[in-house]
């Protein structure tokens, strides 16, 4: 409950505050914020699962974001920095289904 | 819930499964664990860049795209306005034409009405009216002749007549004068006295070209006859000469010249 709080109000002051973005964390934030959600909904099936533990979460949730801005970083090194965001984007999509479809069986049994 | 194990709290590896609904409830109680608060802090900052990178995402210009990107816009831009250009050219090319053909097409056209109008009133198929004389000659004993006529019109011709009418009988090319047992007849039809000729032309030079000596005033006095001149802004010719297909004259193609 408090984290999702934490969720609703995190929106909020975004909302409210609506910061600019620093131009050397533009190319990271989209890719971080996929890559968060994909450790939320990871977080909500292990819930699910009942394998949840406070402290992996924790630490998948700020290895999945410091994982994936380093591979954009990388990528933008490398000259492919477009090309291996949307490789991320992807991956991250495809757990973020699967993840999403394995709490939907739980939830719903289908 | 078939998995359904009665077994109390314990570690969350093992977690009592008494339904995933209410191991969610369970889950969503506060608990006031240091990874816990850890996790609202996460979830916090996670809310806080989504609405960022949305709004950013929405106000997003050309500022913030990456070089390439930015290349291939302009190139997208640079094409897009070269196509569009050609397409303007072509298209003003063709306004242009249009324009100009249509301009051709209408001085075509009133040339052309030009042309139809000076052959109507050459072959006598128009009705025509300008300025011009009167001509009456009144002949009780019926003393002139077609000659006389004849010459009549042919010094209206010489003093510059351009249409003539007799009685109510329009004067061409092919009018032809016969003196027939009960009077005059231009082309075929009786004509009788008062003969009254109308001519279009230069009124003051025509009266002038009636009055000269031996001229047709004086050989109509001569025959006993009266005849008057009267000068006119306006006369109307508006007898009607119908023509006929040339039965033997045909026109040789490719000489036509402007003709007057």
């Amino acid at each position: 409950m408090i984290p999702v709080l934490g969720l609703i109000g995190g929106i909020l002051i975004g909302l409210f505050l609506q910061p600019e973005v620093p131009l050397w964390l533009q190319p990271y934030l989209p890719i971080a914020v996929i890559a968060a959600l994909d450790a939320v909904f990871g977080a909500v099936r292990a819930v699910l699962d009942g394998i949840f533990n406070d402290k992996v979460f924790v630490v998948s949730f700020l290895a999945n974001v410091v994982v994936a801005g380093f591979i954009v970083f990388l990528g933008d090194q490398l000259g492919v920095g477009a090309q291996l965001s949307t490789g991320v984007v992807v991956v991250l999509g495809v757990r973020i289904f699967s993840n999403v479809a394995s709490i939907r069986r739980h939830l719903f049994r289908a | 819930m078939s998995d359904e194990r009665p077994t109390p709290a314990t570690p969350p590896d093992e977690a009592p499964r008494r339904g995933p609904w209410s191991s969610m409830f369970r889950m969503a109680r506060p608990r006031a664990t240091r990874a816990n608060f850890f996790a609202a802090a996460l979830a916090l900052v996670l809310g806080f860049a989504l609405a960022t990178q949305v709004q950013q995402t929405q106000q997003q210009g050309l500022e913030q795209l990456r070089e390439e990107e930015l290349v291939r816009i302009l190139d997208d831009v640079s094409q897009d306005a070269a196509r569009l250009g050609n397409d303007a050219r072509a298209l003003e090319a063709t306004r242009d034409r249009l324009l100009s053909g249509a301009d051709t097409s209408a001085e075509a056209l009133r040339a052309a009405q030009e042309r139809l109008d000076t052959l109507g009133i050459l072959a006598g198929t128009t009705p025509a009216k300008g300025p011009g004389i009167e001509l009456t000659i009144t002949d009780p004993e019926k003393k002139v002749t077609s000659a006389l006529l004849l010459d009549a019109l042919q010094e209206l011709r010489d003093a510059g007549a351009e249409a003539v009418q007799i009685g109510d009988v329009r004067v061409v090319a092919s009018t032809y004068f016969t003196d027939g047992p009960g009077g005059i007849e231009v082309s075929g039809k009786r004509v009788d006295s008062p003969y009254v000729i109308r001519a279009i032309g230069d009124s003051a030079t025509m009266a002038s070209a009636m009055d000269i000596p031996g001229g047709v005033n004086e050989s109509v006095r001569r025959l006993g006859a009266v005849s008057t001149v009267e000068q006119r802004d306006t006369v109307d010719i508006t007898a009607l000469h119908s023509l006929e297909q040339p039965q033997y004259a045909r026109p040789v193609p490719g000489q036509t010249g402007q003709g007057n």
